[in-house]
């Protein structure tokens, strides 16, 4: 890329950035099963997603596959349209963030930012230029001179994300950047990537195991699992209508009712008792015809001494208080559910009196309860 | 790494440089009791005063070996820089070290790089196969050598010794570059590939500068391994050329000639030197960026 091509680039702030589309991507590493299984996946333009899972399931193999960092096994991956599946890393034109930084040790702070500019043949004075901008956009103002050794492990990721969108990258890509840094920096690092991808604009893929920082962050999350991508959408989406009780117990807490069988003519039935289904709060996942599950999530849970009190059109079912938490804005009260199954509600602090080992009749509007595949 | 950097980061700013003693104390660490320094002492000087008893012995004006001196005097070192023997033997000498060094630390250094990424019996074997002039006896190689090299017509050439001295030097390149290399992070290869450079960019401005302390100390015993090398050397010596070794052994087999402790001397204070480079390179290094 010539230097006014980065020029123009940098200077369309309002760039939207670049589509990425991912077909049938497989990895194999000649295991017993492909790390990543027939992937498909269309990125849109400017969009922030996020790709989720625990370890082992594919989402870094994704994350390097784009990047070119490992080959296809089959499959194909376009940027801006563009097949990239030939194309080394080196040209592909994206900026990578990694876990470790991978800040060159030996390279000062505007040294480091400068290298994919002087890898792109940039004029010096425009290099000065863009460093010293880029360098304001992380808040690093000042400590150019500063080796990655004499900075905390915060400063050392912005410069690393100051060196990874300097040059206008076609898409960002975010392999676990915030894991290794404790809680506090970690929440101030996460408003900083979200601020820098309003003003950059540019299309950002966020690789993490951390369900909250990826709720927090996405425009959309694909979540995987072993492999393959079990749900794609917006947070919300992903929390409050999950389509698999592997969806609905990686993003937040779920009390998790196994059926006695698949909900029929509106009705589901859970170790006797029976509840209200609504046809809206099924999923449209096949697995739920077979084996099926109902989540509510503890915010949705309300708690009554008695069968009585129980509003009506409510779905409930027996339990016992088991332990409660004070937690200023809301109580966590540990149940036990029907006769034997754990569970959580979140209530009100000040408005219900339960005590520990109450019997009480929990219940829930047939609205904030989800059928799942099991 | 990183977790190194971390912990290196959360210290107090790396500027300020303590007193040695300030840092023992307070690392907690006592100083050692005196029988053991006496040991020390007594081990290192049974290491080294062998060799530095010539150093006195070379200021001696005599026409054979006095210790301790009788008559101080420079006349050898007179003889050493006025000689066309020893001239020529010395010269010839660092010129074969030089390019022998030179040589030896190109291919040591890309075998180091290439085992680096293999993995298995394969690369294991051929890393043993490129150490075994290191244990093996030299008159070994030197008569292999001498045999092979009589066909080939490269006997008391130039290129027969470089050729030979490399061979010998490589192991030593590839020991102190492998060690580099271990510590050597390659996450930011892809960090460099990610950010537009290729393969040839990275190595010169990523690879080469991480690893140069390694590949410096591999080229300096690569070099001293070639200038002090006797026993190949008296093989492949001709009368046209010969190392100053071989001009120092032939000095005492031949005659009394006592310019060898003048050539003795130069030899143990240019070889201590050259070891003692990387030292001296550390300290400025280790004050800029803290690893």
């Amino acid at each position: 890329m010539t230097s006014t091509a980065i020029d123009i680039a940098a200077e369309a702030s309002e760039s939207r950035g670049t589509g990425i589309t991912l077909s049938g991507v497989t990895k194999d590493f000649g295991l017993a099963k492909p790390a990543v299984d027939d992937i498909s996946l269309r990125i849109e333009p400017g969009e922030f997603m996020t790709l989720l899972g625990p370890s082992g399931s594919g989402k870094t193999t994704t994350l390097n596959l784009i990047a070119g960092f490992e080959s296809l096994t089959s499959g194909t991956i376009e940027i801006d349209g563009v097949d990239v599946g030939a194309l080394p890393a080196h040209k592909r034109n994206l900026g990578m963030l990694f876990q470790n930084y991978a800040l060159f040790p030996h390279m000062t702070v505007a040294q480091n930012v400068a290298y994919p500019l002087r890898a792109r043949r940039v004029d010096k004075e425009t290099i000065r230029r863009l460093v010293r901008d880029v360098l304001e956009l992380v808040q690093l103002t000042g400590r150019d001179g500063d080796y990655p050794a004499q900075l905390s492990g915060g400063q050392q990721q912005r410069v690393a994300l100051a060196r990874a969108v300097v040059f206008n990258p076609k898409a960002l890509l975010l392999d676990e950047p915030l894991s290794a840094l404790d809680r506090n920096l970690r929440a101030a690092l996460q408003a900083e990537i979200r601020r820098i991808h309003h003003e950059v604009g540019s299309t950002f893929v966020f690789v993490t195991h951390d369900q909250e920082e990826a709720m927090s962050l996405s425009d959309r999350i694909a979540l995987f699992r072993e492999g393959r991508i079990e749900q794609i959408g917006s947070p919300q989406q992903l929390y409050s209508a999950p389509e698999s009780l592997f969806t609905a117990r990686f993003l937040g807490d779920s009390n998790v009712f196994a059926l006695d069988e698949p909900p029929r003519s509106g009705t589901a039935t859970w170790q006797g008792t029976r509840w209200r289904v609504d046809a809206g709060t099924i999923a449209a996942h096949p697995g739920v015809r077979e084996h099926a599950a109902l989540v509510v999530r503890p915010e949705g849970l309300g708690i009554a001494q008695s069968a009585t009190d129980v509003p009506a059109g409510m779905n409930s079912v027996r339990g016992r208080v088991r332990d409660i938490e004070y937690l200023g804005s809301y109580r966590s009260v540990q149940l036990t559910l029907g006769a034997d199954v754990p569970g959580r509600a979140k209530i009100d602090p000040v408005e219900q009196s339960v005590e520990v080992g109450d019997d009480v009749v929990v219940w829930w509007h047939p609205e904030r309860q989800r059928v799942v595949a099991a | 790494m990183s977790a190194v950097i971390e912990v290196a980061a959360d210290q107090a700013p790396p500027d300020s440089p303590a007193p040695s003693r300030r840092r023992r104390r307070s690392r907690g660490i006592d100083r050692p009791p005196v029988w053991q320094v006496v040991l020390g002492v007594l081990i290192a000087g049974y290491l080294v005063l062998p060799a530095l008893i010539v150093i006195p012995m070379s200021f001696d004006g005599g026409i054979t070996f006095q210790f301790p001196p009788t008559k101080p005097s420079l006349s050898q070192y007179v003889t050493f820089f006025t000689d066309p023997v020893w001239l020529t033997s010395l010269g010839n000498s660092l010129l074969v070290a030089v390019i022998s060094a030179a040589v030896a630390t190109c291919v040591g250094t890309a075998a180091a790089l290439g085992l680096h990424r293999l993995a298995g019996r394969l690369a294991g074997l051929a890393r043993t196969v490129l150490m075994i002039s290191l244990v093996t006896p030299a008159i070994v190689i030197a008569v292999a050598v001498y045999i092979s090299f009589l066909q080939w017509h490269l006997v008391g050439t130039l290129l027969g010794y470089v050729l030979a001295h490399a061979a010998i030097g490589v192991p030593f390149v590839l020991v102190s570059v492998t060690a580099a290399l271990s510590g050597f992070d390659a996450r930011l290869l892809r960090a460099s590939a990610s950010l537009g450079a290729g393969p040839t960019r990275t190595f010169l401005s990523v690879t080469l500068p991480l690893i140069s302390r390694g590949i410096i100390t591999g080229a300096i015993f690569a070099f001293v391994t070639s200038f002090d090398e006797v026993v190949i050397a008296l093989f492949l010596r001709s009368p046209l050329f010969q190392t100053l070794p071989v001009q120092m052994y032939n000095s005492v087999t031949a005659e009394i000639d006592p310019t060898i402790s003048a050539a003795s001397s130069i030899v143990i204070v240019v070889a201590t030197i050259i070891v003692l480079l990387p030292q001296l390179i550390r300290r400025p290094a280790a004050r800029r960026p803290p690893k």
